[in-house]
């Protein structure tokens, strides 16, 4: 039996593993309180702690749609979170419109839950097309022109990476593909709360928003769904959502995530200014000192909080333990670190080769990261790294001297 | 995720290192997989001598590498071709599930640095 001990982390705590949880916002979290202890109600009941629930419910519509300036805020769907919100948006569309077509196109840096109904649907007679993107990650435009026919009834595509950080140019894909008759799902886990978004400046149809990556409670999410769009729904039941997904309302989690859109709409500009500084000097820590080393994704075309790097000759989970030996807690798209046993698809489909994929260390800030704690993580990494390449049998000859 | 004796081989490898007049060297495991080892002993009278590793790879592949130095050093060579990859993983009391396969490649990587030292004997009887 496999003995589980502590972690033995250094008295240091310091997370820089946003991308996998965040801390909730201790405003949002006061926002939720009422709706557990005394504004309890079931939406849908008629009596007052009904309709104190359901103004709740509606008010927090309300600021996600302001957060993203839908048209209107029923036009926000509340989920358990992203990968519901993708997998409705998805197999919602292609269900629907499958009379009017089974071509269905997204690209090879997409998150699981988008990869995951495209290649799932391919089972239920539709076609899906996997777009090729650049060095950085950037979306083949051409090639989407190429693959989008009048058959085509969906395309989706993620805002910003969650792994690489590389921002798409959506406004420009949108238009592309608004010239034939598809819709265009956005997967804006990662970059929503932390860049403007606005549905209706960028021609955005459905938009995946996600509550944790905004300093909300986890399990919760939502979608914008573009008035006139209609969907098959994943959830049959009491008709909650306009029918769309139905299931008791998660009161507390949407009322949460409310908090965290109206926190977000007011401190982007400041918060997302002082990442970036915080992020490029993280960069430049990281890869300045130490040979071998190189950036992942686009270096300005990137969200505030990601610094994603990789080093030749050693592997990504070593370096994980390393540093959290050191109290710093990072991420790693080798294939120690998955569930799958194979990197990152997202490194593989930048042109990376299985041992650079392996070789690779993500960063994620978030609010409570420091200038002194962006300086120690970045720090520890030249001894860390020659450490493990002095072990490595990859390592050239003259690194080690 | 792993215990203390893990990362205690994780932090402070034992034998870590190459034998560049080593008697036998075994490697396993695949730069493209994530995993990467490197054995290298040395015999005298039929038993390991010295053994050192290199490897590539996660903590556990690390950890088994220091691991089987350790189980190794001083046995006859009969003795070292029957440590299994399940005595590496008891003796550092346990591997996640998922690493058991991948990362496990210790024993295998000794094994083949031993087969290289008899091969590496027979040819020189042949050259006698």
């Amino acid at each position: 039996m496999l003995l589980r001990e502590p972690p033995m982390s250094a008295t240091r705590r310091i997370n820089m593993d946003h991308a996998a949880g965040k801390p909730v916002d201790p405003q949002v979290a006061e926002a939720m309180l009422p709706y557990m202890k005394t504004s309890y109600g079931n939406p849908s009941s008629l009596h007052a702690i009904g309709q104190e629930a359901k103004r709740g419910l509606e008010d927090a519509r309300a600021r996600v749609a302001e957060l993203i300036n839908a048209e209107k805020k029923e036009s926000i769907i509340f989920t358990s979170g992203a990968t519901e919100s993708n997998n409705l948006a998805i197999k919602g569309v292609a269900y629907r419109n499958k009379d009017r077509g089974t071509r269905i196109i997204t690209s090879n840096v997409e998150h699981m839950s988008v990869v995951n109904p495209f290649k799932y649907l391919t089972t239920k007679g539709f076609e899906s097309v996997f777009l090729p993107v650049d060095k950085y990650g950037f979306v083949n435009l051409e090639k989407l022109e190429e693959e989008l026919t009048d058959k085509t009834t969906l395309v989706s595509i993620v805002y910003a990476n969650g792994e690489i950080g590389t921002i798409e140019p959506i406004k420009e894909i949108g238009k592309i593909v608004h010239v034939k008759n598809a819709y265009l799902h956005v997967d804006a886990t990662a970059a929503c709360g932390q860049i403007p978004i606005d549905v209706r400046n960028e021609g955005i149809d459905l938009l995946t928003i996600s509550s944790n990556d905004m300093c909300g409670p986890k399990g919760v999410g939502a979608l914008y769904i573009k008035e006139g769009i209609r969907l098959e729904p994943l959830l049959h039941g009491g008709g909650q959502e306009r029918g769309i997904r139905s299931g008791t309302e998660n009161l507390p989690g949407i009322v949460g995530l409310g908090k965290a859109s109206e926190i977000a709409k007011k401190e982007i500009p400041a918060e997302s200014a002082r990442l970036m500084k915080l992020r490029d000097r993280l960069i430049d820590g990281l890869l300045k000192p130490i040979p071998y080393s190189f950036l992942n994704g686009h270096p300005t075309k990137r969200l505030p909080d990601n610094a994603s790097v990789r080093y030749s000759f050693i592997e990504g989970e070593s370096m994980l333990l390393s540093l959290d030996l050191e109290g710093v807690f990072a991420s790693s798209g080798s294939a120690c670190t998955a569930k799958t046993l194979e990197p990152s698809h997202v490194l593989l489909a930048i042109g990376l080769k299985h041992e650079e994929a392996h070789g690779s260390l993500m960063f994620t800030l978030g609010k409570e990261n420091t200038e002194e704690e962006v300086d120690y993580a970045a720090s520890l990494m030249p001894n860390i790294v020659k450490r493990l390449r002095a072990m490595s049998p990859l390592t050239p000859k003259e690194l080690n001297e | 995720m792993y215990t203390q004796k893990v990362m205690d081989h994780f932090k402070n490898p034992r034998n870590m290192g190459e034998i560049p007049d080593a008697d036998g060297v075994g490697t396993v495991g695949n730069p493209v997989c994530g995993d990467l080892m490197t054995i290298y002993i040395k015999v005298k009278d039929n038993r390991l001598e010295d053994i050192k590793f290199k490897t590539f790879g996660c903590g556990s592949a690390i950890a088994t590498s220091s691991m089987i130095t350790e189980l190794a050093k001083g046995k006859t060579l009969e003795e070292g071709l029957k440590i299994t990859r399940g005595n590496v993983a008891d003796e550092l009391g346990g591997l996640p599930p998922v690493k058991m396969h991948c990362s496990n490649l210790a024993a295998d990587a000794l094994h083949a640095a031993i087969e290289d030292y008899y091969k590496k004997q027979k040819a020189k009887e042949v050259n006698k």
